[in-house]
């Protein structure tokens, strides 16, 4: 890969970074009680929680460091902390 | 077309002439008239520019790595004080490898503080990365910008670049120098057209940071972009020779330098004084020359070589000291002559507008031919 | 509105999770929408955004230097003037950079009037180095050049009034918000891009690492800091205070004691006096605002 004049980069590889390998915690959602307010989709730091066709809400693990936030806010307190097995 | 005018109004007139999209400008002597020239030409509609009163030179610089990134040709001008405010930031410009081109009206450097002309405050800047330009006289201190801006935007450099000229001496004198027309600049200076900028329709991170893993790389290249853009220099030079008539191809010029014994080597407006005080002593029998060199950075080490070979002696006139040591300019010409058996006599003199006059440079021949260097020149013994 | 969609901060970043910053960049970008350029200071946010090759920013974006955004950005306005692009210059930088070492420039650019805005991710310290005090830093917590100790309660001075100096400049939009209301965040960011002339917003973005505590407590300690009032949420127009979230409001005791940065108000030994400056500081807040919900009818 040649150096890119300048240090500079066009978006993209940041994304080669898989920062869900840092998770102690897993998030774990559950459709049954979320009532799709979209709170954990706007409050998460990493924005890897997507909305899916029928408007619930789903972290992408790829990403997710596990931080709990989403958990803490969920007004339903449809999200569960789970250590994770590794 | 030819005409006699203050050294500061050339180069203003010349900045307007590469048409520079955005100047951003701080006062300090002796560099207030080109940036208030430059104020006034924008007032009158004669220059296409948003003008920026900085706060300051720290700010000017700034602004104009803004500017640049977004894809406007930027402009400043600074000297001594202002240059050293601006230290971190020419680091930074070169780094990102933005063309900048920067006047700087030379002055010497604080404290003790003084307005009045020397070299430190451009030579201390010689690891930035940035090119370097030393103008023997206002025509030359003229030119260079042009070519400056077509070196400097070149898509193998991109490097910035600095125009030095001695403050005072050539910013505040009248000399006969020849302006371009619009159309011969225009001509010679293409439409700034960067491949990379700052755009919403192709987004790219500038400035990044670099870790260990990279970091040597990216210094590697930007050093070889440097020496590299000796060939551009000369290209660039040459085409403004053959469009304009007035040469710039060479890094160094010599001057009864052929079978000279005795070669001086000299920066900036120096460089006249010391032809003047050639062309006495040749009439007398003396073979002495002057090897002018007009590019500091990158440093000609070859042409510097092959142009001394023939001497007897060499004796290198610093407007600056690295205090501690020596003249940057005798450190440059003693690493190039590594090897061979000429000896180099470095000189410091004309610190803070001290003048130099013929007769310091006659002192300086016969010392040489002393073989007695490493000394200044024109000390007021009675003061000491 | 911003598009819940749309994330212009890319995954893969490396801030530590639960990262007040991270989520206000994201937050940030939704108002800015793509048609921006984003200048960023030195800092947690540039480094944990950048690393070459890595880059989490989808809009054009450029770092300098720690304390220069501000002429960059004037910079970069000047250009877009010129060349009459239509892109918005937004610059994002932490407190250390915006309070202290960012002053200069930031008052310039401002007393310059350039159409920029300017987003100050504030978690009161300089972060990215370890966490320093800083001119943001509150009175008495305890950072690594304002430790706590035998001869100190920490940090010694209050923050710095910089939604008043910027006022003061004339800028005619200046707001407080923080992550605990991002809607909130995303309006105020919003009015500001699309205010003419210097604009500033200083968002409350708490740092788990620095400030000590758990990575989930992120929006639930920036809740407190606004319902005990030691942090106002409020806009100014033309100077003048407009719209303040009215709060009712908490004991500064249940803020303070979540952070490990104010421990030494409580352990080894509760410091009533230090607690009662802490709260003369949140009800000074409340009355030069008028953050107080009124429960009774008088």
């Amino acid at each position: 890969m040649a150096l890119a004049v300048g240090c500079r980069a066009r978006p993209g590889k940041g994304r080669d970074n898989k920062t869900g390998s840092w998770r102690v915690f897993k998030p774990i959602f559950d459709h049954n009680l979320c009532s799709k307010c979209g709170t954990c989709q706007v409050i998460c730091p990493e924005g890897c929680i997507a909305e899916d066709a029928e408007g619930f809400f789903d972290p992408d693990y790829a990403y997710c460091k596990g931080c709990g936030m989403c958990a803490e806010e969920c007004p339903k307190k449809a999200i569960e902390m789970k250590q994770e097995e590794k | 077309m030819l005409g006699i005018t203050e050294g500061s109004m050339a180069v203003a007139e010349a900045v307007r002439l590469c048409r520079p999209q955005v100047v951003s400008a701080y006062p300090i002597t002796p560099q207030t008239h080109i940036v208030e020239a430059l104020a006034e030409m924008v007032a009158n509609g004669k220059l296409d520019a948003d003008y920026i009163t900085v706060e300051s030179e720290f700010s000017a610089l700034s602004a104009c790595i803004g500017a640049s990134a977004a894809g406007s040709r930027a402009y400043s001008a600074t000297t001594s004080q202002g240059l050293a405010l601006m230290y971190e930031v020419c680091f930074n410009v070169a780094g990102m490898r933005l063309p900048i081109v920067m006047t700087i009206a030379n002055r010497a450097m604080g404290a003790p503080l003084s307005i009045w002309n020397d070299q430190q405050d451009s030579i201390s800047l010689r690891d930035a990365g940035w090119m370097q330009f030393y103008a023997e006289d206002n025509q030359e201190a003229t030119d260079l910008h042009y070519i400056a801006y077509k070196v400097a935007e070149n898509s193998n450099v991109l490097l910035p670049a600095m125009v030095c000229f001695d403050g005072f001496i050539l910013s505040h004198t009248y000399e006969p120098v020849d302006m371009l027309s619009q159309e011969d600049a225009d001509r010679y200076l293409p439409k700034f057209a960067p491949k990379e900028r700052l755009d919403a329709a192709d987004p790219i991170s500038f400035g990044m940071y670099a870790t260990p893993e990279y970091y040597l790389e990216f210094r590697y290249e930007t050093d070889k972009a440097l020496k590299d853009a000796k060939s551009a220099i000369k290209a660039a030079g040459a085409e403004f020779g053959k469009m304009f008539g007035r040469d710039y191809s060479a890094l160094v010029e010599g001057y009864h330098t052929d079978d000279a014994e005795t070669v001086i080597v000299a920066m900036g407006s120096i460089c006249g004084t010391v032809k003047d005080t050639i062309d006495e002593m040749r009439a007398e029998g003396k073979k002495v020359g002057l090897l002018k060199i007009r590019v500091f950075r990158p440093f000609p080490t070859e042409d510097v070589a092959a142009a001394l070979k023939g001497a007897k002696r060499v004796a290198v006139l610093d407007k600056n000291i690295s205090l501690g040591a020596k003249g940057a300019t005798a450190l440059e010409v003693k690493d190039a002559l590594y090897g061979s058996t000429i000896p180099v006599y470095d000189y410091v003199l004309g610190l803070g507008g001290r003048d130099v006059r013929k007769k310091d440079i006659r002192e300086v021949v016969a010392l040489a031919e002393q073989g007695k260097g490493n000394q200044f020149i024109g000390l007021r013994k009675e003061v000491l | 509105m911003a598009d819940n969609a749309c994330e212009l901060f890319d995954c893969g970043h490396r801030a530590c999770g639960g990262c007040g910053a991270a989520l206000a960049a994201r937050l940030m970008l939704k108002a800015a929408g793509t048609n921006c350029i984003v200048v960023s200071s030195t800092g947690c946010m540039e480094v944990f955004s950048t690393p070459y090759p890595e880059t989490a920013w989808k809009v054009p974006w450029i770092h300098s230097l720690f304390e220069n955004a501000s002429a960059v950005a004037s910079g970069i306005e000047a250009s877009l003037k010129k060349q009459g692009r239509k892109e918005k210059v937004i610059v994002m930088a932490g407190d250390g950079a915006t309070f202290d070492i960012g002053m200069l420039c930031i008052s310039g650019a401002f007393e310059r009037g350039h159409d920029i805005t300017y987003i100050c991710y504030d978690n009161e310290a300089y972060m990215n180095t370890g966490i320093q005090r800083s001119g943001a830093t509150p009175y008495d917590a305890s950072t690594t050049t304002s430790p706590a100790g035998s001869q100190s309660f920490g940090n010694k001075r209050p923050k710095k009034d910089m939604p008043a100096i910027l006022a003061a400049h004339g800028a005619p939009y200046v707001a407080t918000a923080s992550v605990a209301y991002p809607n909130d965040m995303i309006q105020k960011v919003e009015k500001a891009i699309n205010t003419v002339g210097p604009t500033y917003v200083q968002l409350h973005a708490p740092c788990c690492t620095g400030w000590g505590f758990e990575g989930d407590q992120t929006i639930a300690i920036a809740k407190l800091a606004i319902e005990t009032g030691l942090w106002v949420n409020y806009e100014m127009v033309d100077g003048q205070v407009t719209k303040v979230k009215k709060v009712v409001r908490k004991p500064v005791e249940e803020y303070l004691k979540t952070q490990k940065r104010f421990r030494h108000l409580f352990k080894p030994k509760r410091q009533d006096a230090e607690i009662a400056a802490i709260q003369a500081i949140a009800d000074k807040n409340a009355a030069k605002y008028g953050i107080d919900i009124k429960l009774k009818k008088e």
